[in-house]
């Protein structure tokens, strides 16, 4: 059919047609809230970053350490088993130097973004997290990392209680 | 498969996605010859309701899908969706339910403002993901990253993917960013977005729909219907959503759904009895991801076959030769039309200017998305 079509539909627009409404148009903003409970394995885990601590859950039967902890296990498809405190260091896993924000707007300071797998976790479980006190050109995939976290004062039970993860300094375990 | 149609890919297109619908179906039903009241049920396929702004999707484009009063549902399975869609049509004649189907996919995400972006904000975890401000380049920025470390990939190599894809797309008439002239260079030096994703590494948000017939065995040979494809595996699979426990090298989830699609075809050694492919490609570095998943490629090897000009249209696997999402566009669900819509064409000779210049009998094509975590996969034959 493409050899034998000739004509394809479809009427292209340029961005000014759409934001000095030169097309017509209709527009809505939505206005929508949400408040979720955090659950029985995010809240504990949340309450623990508020106290400056990962907590993971342990499954007996495949000898995994669950991190983010979670209530059951999704191999075993069983009750996991017990709560664990991890480390708050751990291996840069992959990484990203963003130039975008969240809605893909362009910033001057580049983002450090990646993720870290946690020591005392299973291998290559861990959380999306910040980097700090490198530079783009210093960071790198197996780079040992240690958790910044803001001042008690400061914590809210979020992700964010940790600040970023900064490299592991010589001597530090 | 007996007919396809899809509109032009653009940023940003007039139509309604009900009217986009309209204009794919109207011309996949009329390239196989049949008219809606042939058409047992439809399936329609669209991506996050949150693009156009509308929950229930499904309902708001069924008129332009066709599917009133009939049989009708609405699949969504993340950027996997423009392969899922069909993999659900297919369900439907395999079982003997409808001896007729049509898939319809729409996607348009022009509407959302400033940009469809904003929107990705909303399908993290809301307590894991969301407080970091995540935008969606970066995990795949981290997966590329992964796999070009794994393996030592150079970005070279990766950007031979867009400069391949989106000269290929020059033959498409749909093509939103074929470019014949594009070099490695241009890849190499375009804006970085968010490292080791460039510009020129991604494809844009579009607008766009595309459709394709199905039909039972016994409703083709009683139409003596010529220009058909037949579906001969499907496969999908998905793991987990918490991607920060996986390692993102390799999919393996898109091996699972190939290996599920191979032993229904029958095939035992996926590059010897793979004609060509078209792997799903956003990113460049994705094809070359595919490639491996689809098992068509042994792990780091894909780099090399592109290297060495394997997967160029002429080449041994031709792989997007219709241009992919890279040079054609990326109206996510609506990419059913240069994957399936490819599969089709290029199986019965009508690929046009497309067309591989040998003989090819077996395709294989992907969908993935979510959290990269999903895959779809359909082998076709002539």
């Amino acid at each position: 059919m493409t050899a034998r079509i000739s004509k394809w539909p479809g009427k292209e627009l340029h961005a000014d047609d759409l934001y000095q409404a030169k097309v017509t148009q209709v527009r809505f903003r939505p206005d929508a809230k949400y408040a979720w409970s955090a659950g029985e394995a995010m809240s504990r885990f949340l309450e623990e970053l508020q106290q400056g601590r990962l907590v993971a859950r342990t499954c007996r039967r495949c000898k995994r350490v669950l991190f983010p902890p979670r209530m059951f296990c999704e191999e075993c498809f069983r009750p996991t088993d017990g709560w664990t405190y991890i480390r708050d260091t751990g291996t840069i896993e992959t990484f990203s130097v963003s130039y975008l924000d969240r809605d893909a707007r362009r910033i001057a300071q580049p983002i450090l973004v990646g993720v870290v797998s946690l020591d005392g976790a299973s291998p290559m479980m861990g959380m999306m997290h910040y980097f700090a006190e490198m530079t783009p050109d210093q960071i790198r995939i197996g780079m040992r990392v240690k958790a910044v976290w803001r001042p008690p004062a400061e914590r809210r039970g979020s992700v964010l209680d940790i600040a970023y993860f900064r490299p592991l300094r010589e001597g530090e375990a | 498969m007996i007919g396809a149609g899809m509109t032009l890919f653009r940023r940003r297109l007039q139509e309604t996605g009900k009217e986009l619908c309209y204009e794919a179906a109207r011309m996949a039903l009329d390239s196989a010859g049949l008219t809606l009241a042939d058409v047992d049920a439809v399936v329609s396929g669209s991506a996050p309701d949150a693009f156009d702004g509308v929950h229930m999707k499904g309902e708001y484009l069924l008129d332009g899908a066709g599917g009133y009063r009939k049989p009708y549902v609405r699949v969504f399975t993340g950027g996997g969706t423009g392969v899922f869609s069909t993999i659900a049509g297919w369900w439907h004649v395999a079982s003997g339910l409808a001896d007729v189907v049509l898939v319809v996919n729409e996607e348009k995400m022009s509407s959302c403002q400033p940009h469809a972006q904003s929107v990705f904000a909303h399908i993290w975890d809301p307590i894991l993901d969301r407080p970091l401000q995540p935008n969606l380049v970066w995990i795949f920025a981290m997966e590329m990253n992964r796999y070009m470390t794994v393996h030592g990939v150079k970005k070279e190599d990766i950007a031979l993917v867009a400069v391949k894809n989106k000269r290929n797309a020059v033959d498409h008439p749909c093509a939103q960013l074929a470019d014949p002239k594009i070099t490695v260079e241009d890849v190499l030096k375009s804006e970085v977005m968010a490292w080791p994703v460039q510009r020129l590494d991604i494809s844009p948000p579009s607008d766009g729909a595309s459709a394709v017939v199905l039909a039972s065995d016994e409703v083709i040979r009683k139409r003596r219907i010529k220009d058909r494809a037949w579906i001969s595996g499907v496969g999908w699979c998905i793991d987990s959503t918490m991607w920060t426990d996986r390692d993102l090298y390799f999919p393996q989830y898109v091996a699972r759904a190939a290996k599920m699609a191979y032993k229904m075809a029958k095939i035992g050694d996926p590059r010897r009895e793979i004609d060509f492919a078209e792997p799903y490609d956003p990113f460049d570095y994705k094809e070359l991801h595919h490639l491996e998943g689809l098992l068509l490629a042994k792990k780091g090897e894909a780099p090399k076959l592109t290297r060495e000009g394997v997967t160029q249209r002429d080449g041994d696997l031709p792989a997007c030769p219709s241009g992919g999402l890279m040079g054609v566009g990326n109206p996510i669900a609506a990419t059913m039309g240069q994957k399936i819509g490819e599969l089709f064409w290029q199986l019965t000779g009508q690929a046009g200017k497309r067309q591989i210049p040998h003989e090819v009998r077996t395709g294989v094509s992907n969908g993935w998305g979510d959290l990269m975590q999903y895959g779809s996969v359909v082998v076709m034959r002539a």
